[in-house]
This record gives C-alpha cells, sequence and structure tokens, in this order.
C-alpha cells in the first residue's frame, strides 16, 4: 500500500513537472507576474511528492517487504539497519530516484533564492521543470522501484558483504548531491541564454550553487578514492575507472567553471565561456550516468546495465544537453563581450587555467569514451588504462603549477609580469630544493617523482607567499573569504599532488610466508607475526594475523589483517590491516594458508609514506571551497 | 565567425551522441573480448588424449573439413548447457573436438558419460597453457575452424540450440564452401 | 548477459589466490620487478578493471606465471607483450598500443592544448583592444 502510495506521488510529481516547466517559461515570455510565481509552489510540491515516494521506499527496505522486487535483490533479513536503508540508493532504481529527489531539493533551494530576477528565477525553474520531468518519466517508465513481487518472497537475495560499509554507503548521496547541483548552473546557463544576458550579477547568483556542488563533489570523489585504498587490498586509490573518471569529468568542469565566474563576476568577462562551461558540467554527469548504466562500457562500478534504459537516458543526454547546446548556438552571440584586459592580467592567467582544466577534462573524456567510440565502429577493442592517463597528464603539470603559483599574484585587468616573477624566485628554488632533497636522502633519483614534488612544493610555497603578503606579513586579516577560500584550495591540490606523488613514489612492497615468531625487517620497520588467531563475528568466520610493527626498538602498533568467510553470502572477503605511522600507513593483507602447515601463511606487506596527505589535501580543497563561500554580501568581490 | 564558435560545441555533442546511438544499437556487450584469432591459422594443437584409449590432440585434427574445437571443464556448470548443441553439431556433420581445461581424467571421463559425447577426440589442458594460446580466458568457449585450418570465428559461453540455428549454421554452411 | 556472469563467477571462486603470491615471485630481484611491470601492464580478461598483477582470477596468475617462465627463458618485454597480444588481441594492454585506430586517443590531449592555446591568445588579444 505504502509503496503504491509512493508510485502515484511520484506520478503526480512528473504532472506537476511539466506544468512547472511549461508555465513559468511561457510566464517569462509573456512577462506574466502570477505564472511566473506558479513556480515555487510547483517545486516545493514537487520536492514533498518526491519525499513521500523515497521514503515509502525506505519504508519497504527497512521493514524487509519482500513483496517489493527491488527489496527482495537488494536486502536481507539479517542485514544491520543501516545497511537495509542504504540498499534503497545501492541498485539503479533507488539511486535514480534519490537522483530525482536530491534534484527537487536543489530546486526548492532555487525557489528560496533572494535577490535574483524574477524572470531569471522563472526560467531557470522552467528548465529546472524540464530536466525533473525527464528523469521522473524515466524512473516512471524504464526504471520503477515500485515494482511487486507476487507471490512475496520469503527472504532477500542480498547480503553481500562487501557493500556494508560505511564510506560505501553515503558514497552515493554525497556524489549524486554535486553531480546533480550542477544541474541549477545548468538551468541559470539556459535562462540566462533565453534572456541573451549573462552579466555580473547572473554570474554572483550561480557562483555559490556551483561551489556547493562543487564541494560536495570533490568530498564524494574523496570518500570513494579512500574506500577504495582500505577495501581493495593493494592500496591503490584512484585507478581511472570509466566509473571513476565519470565522476573526475564534470569535477574538472566545475573547477573550470568556478574560475571563470569569478572572473565573469569580478570583470564581466568570460561570458559565452561561463555560460559553455555551466552546460558542461552538468552534461558530464548526465553523460557519466549514460556510460555507467547503459552497459557499453564494462567497469567494477557499473550498476547492471539495460540498453533499453541506455536508449532512454540517451534520449534525456540528447534532449538536455542538444537542447541547451542549440540554445546555446543561436544565442551565445548575443552576450556581451565586456571587460577588456591585457595580455598580462589575472583575467589572462584565469583564462590559461582554464585551458589546462579543459585539456585534461578532453583527456580524460578520450580515454574513457575511446573504447565505446571504437568498438561502436567496429574498429576492434582496447583499453585504455592507467598508463596512458598518466603518460598524458604528467607533463601538463609542471607548467601548470607555474600557472597556478603565478596567477594569484596578478593583478586585474593590468599586471606587471616582471616584479611578480621577481617576488616568485624564492617559492621557485625553495620547491627545486624540496624536490631535490628526496633523491639526495634515498640516493635514488627519480626525475618525475622529483618533477611533481617541484610542482607541488611551488603551489604550496607561492600560495603561502601571498597570505604572507596580502596578510602584509600576518598582521591583517581583514580579506574577502573568497581569498583565503583560494589559499586553501590551492594548498590542497599541493598537498594532494604531494601526498599521491610521495606514497606511489616511495612506497615499499614485500610479499612473503610467514610463521609464528617469525620477523620481517620492511622499510624501516621490524615487523613481527604473533600468530594467527581464528574466530567468529557476528556474521562471518575469521583468520585474524597479530603482528607487532616496530622501528628501532620502538614500537609503532599492532596490524590485524583478516580473512573472512561469510556463510550467509557464501562470500571470503580479506579485511586490510592499517596502521598510522606519522602521515604514512603500514598496510597488510593476510593470504592463504599452507595446505601442509596451517600456520604458514602468506602476508603481503606495503608501506605508504605521506599518503595522509591525499586525505587531508581533499579535505582542505574542500574546506576552501566552503570558505569561499562564506561571503557576507554579493557584490563584495574576491581578491 | 562567432555564431560558427557557437556551433562547435553542439556539432561535437551530435557526433558523439550518434557514436553512443551506435554503440547501443550493436547491442555490444564490452565484456565478450573479440578473438584476435580470427582470420588467422589456428594455432598448433598438441595435447595429451584426455580418456583413456583414446586419442589426443595432434594439428593434423585441424585440417581436412570443419572443425569445431569446444574448451570445457567438468567443473564447469554451464558447460552442461551447451552438450546438446554440441551433439547435434556431431550430427551435422562437425568435427567436434574438445580441450578439457584443468581438469583430470576421471572427472572428464564421469562427465562425458553422464552428459554426453560429442567429441571425437579430447585433448587435456592440465595447466591451462593451451588455452592461453587459444586466447581463452573464461569456460565454455568455441572455436569455428575451417578446412584450411583458419580460425573463423569464436564463440564465447555456451552455445544454445538458439545461437546455434540462428548464428553459426548460417556460417558453417559458408565455411564449407 | 547471466550466463557471461556465471562464468566469470566460477572462475573467480574455483581456485583462490591473492595476486602475486611468493612462490611465483622470481629468485632475482631485478627479473622479478621487470615481471612485475609486465604484468601491472597487463589487462585482466576475467576482471576487466585489473591488472594481472593485482587480479585474483586464476587465469591472471596462469598469466603470472608464464610471464615469468618467458623471462627465464630470456625473452624481452616486448616480445612477452606480442606473444599474448596476438592471442588476446590488443585488448589485453593497459596501455593502448600506437595504431592508426589510436591516432586520434594519442593526439588527442595535445590537440587540445595547442587548440585552447591558440583560442585563448586570440580571445586575449581581441579583449586587449577594448578599452
Amino acid at each position: 500500500m505504502i509503496i503504491e502510495l509512493g508510485h502515484f506521488a511520484l506520478v503526480f510529481a512528473l504532472l506537476l513537472s511539466l506544468a512547472m516547466a511549461a508555465v513559468p517559461l511561457f510566464g517569462a515570455h509573456r512577462e506574466r507576474e502570477s505564472w511566473m510565481r506558479l513556480a515555487k509552489p510547483a517545486a516545493i510540491s514537487i520536492s514533498g511528492l518526491v519525499t513521500i515516494s523515497f521514503f515509502s521506499l525506505i519504508h519497504a527496505y527497512a521493514l524487509s517487504d519482500f513483496s517489493v522486487r527491488m527489496v527482495v535483490e537488494n536486502s536481507h533479513t539479517m542485514k544491520p539497519v543501516i545497511y537495509k536503508i542504504a540498499a534503497v540508493w545501492g541498485n539503479h532504481e533507488g539511486s535514480m530516484l534519490l537522483w530525482a529527489l536530491i534534484l527537487a531539493l536543489w530546486t526548492t533551494r532555487l525557489v528560496r533564492q533572494k535577490e535574483i530576477p524574477l524572470p531569471l528565477q522563472a526560467r531557470a525553474l522552467g528548465v529546472a521543470g524540464l530536466l525533473q520531468a525527464g528523469f521522473l518519466s524515466f524512473i516512471l517508465f524504464a526504471s520503477s522501484p515500485f515494482q511487486r513481487l507476487e507471490p512475496p518472497a520469503k527472504e532477500g537475495l542480498d547480503l553481500n558483504p562487501v557493500l556494508q560499509d560505511v564510506l560505501l554507503a553515503i558514497h552515493p548521496p554525497v556524489l549524486y548531491m554535486g553531480y546533480v547541483g550542477f544541474s541549477i548552473a545548468f538551468c541559470l546557463a539556459a535562462a540566462a541564454l533565453i534572456e541573451k544576458k549573462a552579466d555580473s550579477n547572473w554570474a554572483g547568483i550561480l557562483r555559490p550553487y556551483a561551489m556547493t556542488a562543487w564541494i560536495f563533489l570533490t568530498c564524494g570523489i574523496g570518500l570513494g578514492s579512500f574506500w577504495a585504498y582500505y577495501e581493495l587490498g593493494w592500496g591503490g586509490f584512484w585507478f581511472w575507472d570509466p566509473v571513476e573518471n565519470a565522476s573526475l569529468l564534470p569535477w574538472l568542469a566545475g573547477t573550470a567553471l568556478l574560475h571563470s565566474v569569478a572572473v565573469l563576476e569580478k570583470r564581466g568577462s568570460l561570458r559565452g565561456w561561463t555560460v559553455f562551461l555551466a552546460i558542461l558540467a552538468f552534461s558530464l554527469s548526465l553523460t557519466g550516468t549514460f556510460l555507467v548504466r547503459s552497459g557499453v562500457l564494462t567497469s567494477v562500478h557499473a550498476f547492471a546495465s539495460d540498453p533499453l534504459r541506455g536508449v532512454f537516458i540517451l534520449a534525456l543526454l540528447g534532449a538536455m544537453t542538444g537542447g541547451a547546446l542549440l540554445l546555446y548556438a543561436f544565442r551565445a552571440p548575443y552576450l556581451k563581450i565586456a571587460g577588456g584586459f591585457r595580455p598580462v592580467s589575472r583575467e589572462s592567467a584565469l583564462l590559461l587555467n582554464n585551458v589546462f582544466l579543459f585539456t585534461v577534462l578532453a583527456t580524460v573524456f578520450t580515454g574513457t569514451v575511446y573504447p565505446v567510440i571504437l568498438s561502436a565502429l567496429d574498429l576492434g577493442t582496447v583499453t585504455v588504462g592507467p598508463p596512458y592517463y598518466t603518460l598524458c597528464l604528467t607533463p601538463l603539470l609542471v607548467p601548470f603549477a607555474l600557472l597556478m603559483g603565478a596567477g594569484p599574484n596578478l593583478a586585474w585587468r593590468e599586471a606587471q609580469l616582471a616584479p611578480v616573477l621577481k617576488k616568485l624566485i624564492l617559492p621557485f628554488v625553495a620547491a627545486a630544493g624540496l624536490a631535490l632533497l628526496p633523491g639526495f636522502l634515498r640516493s635514488e633519483f627519480q626525475p618525475v617523482a622529483t618533477a611533481l614534488i617541484f610542482a607541488a612544493s611551488y603551489i604550496g610555497a607561492a600560495t603561502l607567499q601571498e597570505l604572507f603578503t596580502k596578510t602584509n606579513r600576518f598582521r591583517h586579516f581583514r580579506l574577502p573569504a573568497s581569498f583565503y577560500g583560494m589559499v586553501l584550495a590551492h594548498l590542497g591540490f599541493a598537498v594532494m599532488l604531494a601526498g599521491a606523488t610521495a606514497s606511489t613514489a616511495w612506497k615499499s612492497e614485500e610479499t612473503l610466508w610467514m610463521k609464528p615468531q617469525q620477523i620481517l625487517a620492511f622499510a624501516d620497520y621490524d615487523i613481527t607475526l604473533r600468530g594467527i588467531q581464528a574466530g567468529l563475528g557476528k556474521n562471518y568466520d575469521f583468520d585474524r594475523a597479530q603482528l607487532t610493527v616496530a622501528t628501532e626498538g620502538l614500537a609503532v602498533g599492532t596490524l590485524a589483517p583478516e580473512k573472512r568467510w561469510y556463510p550467509g553470502a557464501q562470500r571470503a572477503t580479506s579485511e586490510t590491516g592499517l596502521l598510522r605511522d606519522g602521515l604514512g600507513i603500514v598496510y597488510a593483507t593476510l593470504g592463504d594458508a599452507d595446505a601442509k602447515d596451517p600456520l604458514r601463511r602468506v602476508l603481503r606487506f606495503y608501506f605508504h609514506p605521506f599518503i595522509l596527505l591525499l586525505p587531508l589535501g581533499v579535505t582542505l580543497i574542500a574546506l576552501g571551497g566552503a570558505v569561499a563561500l562564506l561571503r557576507r554580501k554579493r557584490g563584495e568581490h574576491g581578491a | 565567425m562567432a555564431h560558427k564558435a557557437a556551433l562547435m560545441p553542439l556539432a561535437c555533442f551530435a557526433v558523439l551522441a550518434g557514436v553512443f546511438a551506435m554503440a547501443l544499437l550493436r547491442e555490444h556487450n564490452p565484456a565478450i573480448l573479440p578473438s584476435a584469432l580470427i582470420g588467422k591459422p589456428a594455432p598448433a594443437l598438441e595435447l595429451p588424449a584426455a580418456l583413456k584409449g583414446s586419442k589426443g590432440l595432434t594439428p593434423e585434427a585441424l585440417t581436412g573439413g570443419i572443425t569445431a574445437v569446444n574448451i570445457f571443464a567438468s567443473w564447469c556448470v554451464t558447460c552442461v548447457g551447451e552438450q546438446p548443441t554440441l551433439m547435434q553439431m556431431k550430427k551435422d556433420g562437425v568435427t567436434v573436438l574438445g580441450i578439457a581445461y584443468k581438469d583430470s581424467r576421471e572427472n572428464i571421463a564421469l562427465w562425458l558419460q553422464k552428459h554426453g559425447n560429442p567429441f571425437s577426440a579430447v585433448g587435456l589442458d592440465e595447466k591451462g597453457r593451451a588455452a592461453i594460446d587459444w586466447g581463452v580466458y573464461g569456460v565454455p568457449e568455441t572455436y569455428f575452424i575451417d578446412a584450411e585450418g583458419i580460425v573463423r570465428h569464436k564463440h564465447i559461453g555456451a552455445l544454445s540450440m538458439q545461437d546455434y540455428t540462428a548464428k553459426l549454421k548460417p556460417l558453417l554452411e559458408e565455411m564449407r564452401k | 548477459m547471466k550466463i557471461i556472469s556465471a562464468l566469470f563467477l566460477l572462475l573467480i571462486l574455483s581456485l583462490p589466490a591473492l595476486a602475486v603470491e611468493p612462490d611465483e615471485m622470481l629468485k632475482d630481484p631485478a627479473l622479478e620487478a621487470r615481471a612485475r611491470a609486465i604484468t601491472h601492464n597487463l589487462r585482466c580478461l576475467v576482471c576487466q578493471g585489473e591488472a594481472v598483477d593485482e587480479s585474483q582470477a586464476p587465469l591472471a596468475a596462469d598469466l603470472r606465471k608464464l610471464v615469468r617462465e618467458r623471462l627465464l627463458a630470456g625473452d624481452s618485454e616486448k616480445t612477452i607483450e606480442t606473444y599474448l597480444r596476438a592471442r588476446y588481441g590488443d585488448y589485453v594492454l593497459m596501455t593502448p598500443p600506437f595504431s592508426p585506430t589510436t591516432g586520434l586517443l594519442w593526439a588527442a590531449p595535445l590537440v587540445v592544448l595547442l587548440l585552447g592555446t591558440g583560442i585563448a591568445f586570440f580571445f586575449i588579444r581581441r579583449a586587449g583592444k577594448e578599452g
């Protein structure tokens, strides 16, 4: 009964969204205020209805209602309640409903926007209505989570222990807040094109939406990467898997957008490009959805795919992105060019920044989509694996870093290059020294790692130097929030780059058989296997290795990797043992036992120095975004 | 100039969407990999007999007629489903050879007794090395070789009767010419 | 589709393995490092998101052994990769080869960078003329 209620609520929501698409857009066209104002109650009602719909699904999962097909396929009575609820979005249908819910909530936020001209708001909401209509019809006609199972099953089918993890549970909602958040930027861009106007005011409205979406996306990607690190057992944190790339692409477009919209807001320049980026970011979210759910790509992440769904999503993508780009083709020339600037200026630097970001985006996009293109044209199959990305992207990082260091130092409109370059000599030299240091300490010269450490150190040093200068040697702190945001975000990027480079270039690895009381000398540590313990967990059997780690006689900590067997799910998993030492992590996994001597086990050790700089960097980046949002008055320009 | 530049994104998108549509229409399963051996001579086949008292596999087995080389295993659950199809192929005059992948002679004998033996000869690939030579990455897989010993087609997964009648029979007809 | 999943599942569950086993490893560390580098660049055809170096699939274990045997026999990296490409296709390499079909793939980054920089400079020049 409740499920049917949820179903009906969604149908009503669809009807309302069609109204919300048509009426305000028409109202803006005819300048009928009452029609434009209809968007607000429509949006709020849609939110309410989709929420009811979503909760009806949560209700079914929480109570293990096995008359609902989705619950049978994705849940089990033995699952803890939080994972039952997380199972709502752990599958295609439920995750699309989550997508629709988040879209409705973002749209409601736009409704409550203050200081926005009514026609702009009405048009943006009209486009949002179109988007909602598209997704709601997709759910209702091609991905319904409300289907009943007749007769009801006695028990659910899925008790996959790998999916019962907190990080994994919150990873999709956080990501969707990002993906879907860019839809508002998309709607505002479409509205601007309809109005043939994208001025500084418009940029000021768009910026917080883009920024918030971007922060969520940053966190979502970070969470996914962190989960992969501790769960997958070989210490990797990024695999250039198509689904990972699908999350990176809107992030890159979003980063470019944030930089471009800053120029537009401050100086009124880069209108057409900013509008394009706003369309691009959400379009990439949609394209990612298509790639992951249509079955054209294999990925460890991909949902059970269905070409029919793929057709529907492609149609949605075609209508939304195609429609927006068509609008762009005809209306973009109307966007007035304003705000001149000299070749050496902040604007130029930001424009070049966008060139770099776009190049990275194009590379990641090409690599991800290329196998699909080749097979569609019947030209065979290739794998575009991590080596492609590292080979193509690494060379970009040093010039990008140099730009990142110089950019914030340049004045708007017209800047002097010579004094800036002179100022940057200090960070340059400091970074060079820092980059060459590991080579001497390790008596091993790694050119690529050195270049990347240089890039990271340079960005860090230049950013700190700028902070020092602008605050007048840390005496005067009344600076715009966006400046501190930039400092944090750029520092975060430097820290992240340093962490990624160090943990990869300087990692240690060892695989061996060990017996109890055996001591292994590994990467400046002495690791002793104390013993193997067998036992029973909540719903699994385990073998656990007890290892103590010491360095130069001093105890550092213990490691306890496990191998588990879940009889309910008939699955084995491997739980890694992690030990933090400073900024590095010692990482251990337990392997098979010797058939002849059960106490003799395969053990695998990794040491990742400075790897904690990665989550630290990501946190700083997200924090920088959050700080930049704390602007007191709109119209107050960033530094 | 400005107008033309503004059309670029739409044009690029249209091309891309077209490619995606083609990818969908092909109903291509990206998990199924095309064989690198198509159009090339079949790999040399030299395997010991899997069944006592019968022959193993030698390169000569591949010449002189249309051959289907089926890689299977007694521990492979889906392989059971394709035995009827292989029996039908044998009846239709196709020489069916078997490569038993990572298996033991006892289990193979029992399995063939239970599910039928369409094979004129079965070779035992204990370590799985011959399978690697054929580009095998799962069981079951079936290769179709023409009279000259050229690999013409690879079928991945169990051969259903439907697959046989719809796709493979016409192919075999063509190969006979 | 279901058949394929069942097939893969079967291969994964049948023989437990945990990527490179100590017994697989070569005695000579330099040779072992080369083996690891090669297998790191080979795609596991079963668990298609993983490299042969990391994958727990039995086929991956076989390929790891094969690579080491060939290294011991004196084959070079190129020879081993060619050997596997001949049997499994270009797909088996993590790094796409340089061929006419992959020309666009490899050219794309540089082309975009040059084009983008060119357009940016054009735009900067135009903006310089305004006010």
